[in-house]
């Protein structure tokens, strides 16, 4: 059985809401979080998140301005200074199927739906520490693989084509965002 | 987790995709536990969060009336992007926060308030005592809700409500599939 160390975690919550922003602090709080950093609005959560480069970002979705969508997708830029595989749970009161494709297809982590509970939340942030999947980069989306998983009896046509495989490795994203700062 | 030595991301290129894999910068923050271990944080978050219901009806209250503030301003101005969003956005506030402060019939109706305002083709062609019915119930939900009868008649409020808004919405979309297959489709959030 596993536990984690919240107090080793940097958090970044974005929600419009004071009232919801209070009851996430509580909950990370009392989890053992020590750093949880707030945003009122998705602009400010990026420039909080390019300046505090926090491992998990929990954001609402629906927001003034720039909502909790854009916000995951401009932080999936691969190409971009930051970091662009940090895990990031959306937790909305959107709570219909089509709002989780579009969420997943943003470079969303995890869905969460409200109403909010400690234990859901729990599970959510042991999953993106326990548990991260790996990235894939097509033309069109770069997130979290949103396969969570593989059945043999699948019959459909094959989304992905193969092809001759190529490995390479280069320096960490991670490491490179966390040295701008 | 501050700062980390360098880590490797591995990617294995394919025809149309990558594959990235990097080591799980946060693996460190995960410990092993005796089966034994006491410590609960879920349960302590939990006792946390009944610390705070002190305050929850005050805030339902601030949020009840956000959202008639967000109805006036529609009354006075008519139906514009920004009014439109103001009201959205104070119903699906409660629709979210309402059953965590104690007030699941509220969050119901917002829910349904929510569910108009989305998918009505014409939101000027919405009957207003529908809209205006709404926001009056969320009120007197949160204000009688120190009444222990009043859970039972909240509850049946907000669901003849939801019937209501439902006919009007299949009704108004039966031309438009995409939003009667939304507004038919069951909920994904957790039952209470």
């Amino acid at each position: 059985m596993f536990r984690i160390d919240f107090n080793k975690l940097r958090f970044l919550v974005c929600d419009d809401n004071p009232h919801m922003r209070r009851i996430l602090r509580t909950l990370l709080h009392s989890f053992g979080a020590r750093e949880v950093y707030e945003a009122e609005d998705g602009a400010t959560a990026l420039e909080m998140y390019s300046h505090y480069v926090p491992d998990i970002v929990i954001t609402d979705w629906s927001m003034p301005i720039f909502d909790g969508l854009e916000l995951a997708q401009m932080i999936r830029q691969p190409e971009s200074k930051g970091n662009p595989y940090a895990p990031i749970i959306m937790l909305t009161g959107h709570s219909e199927k089509r709002r989780v494709t579009v969420a997943r297809d943003a470079g969303v982590t995890e869905f969460l739906a409200k109403p909010i509970s400690a234990k859901g939340l729990y599970q959510r942030i042991l999953n993106v520490v326990a548990n991260p999947r790996p990235f894939i980069k097509t033309k069109t989306y770069f997130g979290p693989d949103r396969r969570r998983n593989t059945t043999n009896t699948y019959i459909g046509p094959e989304r992905r084509l193969g092809g001759e495989v190529e490995v390479m490795t280069q320096p960490s994203l991670l490491d490179k965002a966390r040295s701008t700062v | 987790m501050a700062r980390e030595k360098p880590a490797t991301v591995q990617i294995e290129s394919f025809a149309d995709h990558h594959v990235i894999t990097q080591p799980n910068p946060l693996r460190k923050v995960l410990r092993r536990i005796a089966p034994r271990d006491l410590d609960d944080p879920v349960a302590r978050a939990e006792k946390a969060l009944a610390g705070l219901s002190g305050e929850f009806k005050n805030w339902m209250t601030i949020e009840a009336d956000r959202l008639s503030d967000a109805h006036a301003a529609i009354l006075r101005d008519g139906f514009t992007d920004v009014t439109r969003a103001e009201l959205f956005r104070a119903a699906h506030d409660i629709k979210g926060d309402a059953a965590t402060f104690g007030f699941p019939s509220a969050a119901a109706a917002a829910e349904s308030l929510c569910r108009i305002i989305e998918h009505a083709p014409d939101l000027d062609e919405v009957p207003s005592n529908l809209i205006a019915h709404h926001i009056n119930a969320i009120q007197a939900i949160v204000r009688e809700r120190t009444k222990l009868d009043t859970a039972a008649t909240a509850g049946e409020l907000s669901k003849q409500l939801r019937d209501i808004a439902d006919v009007f919405l299949t009704q108004a979309n039966r031309d438009r599939p995409e939003h009667l297959e939304a507004v038919l489709a069951p909920s994904i959030a957790p039952a209470e």
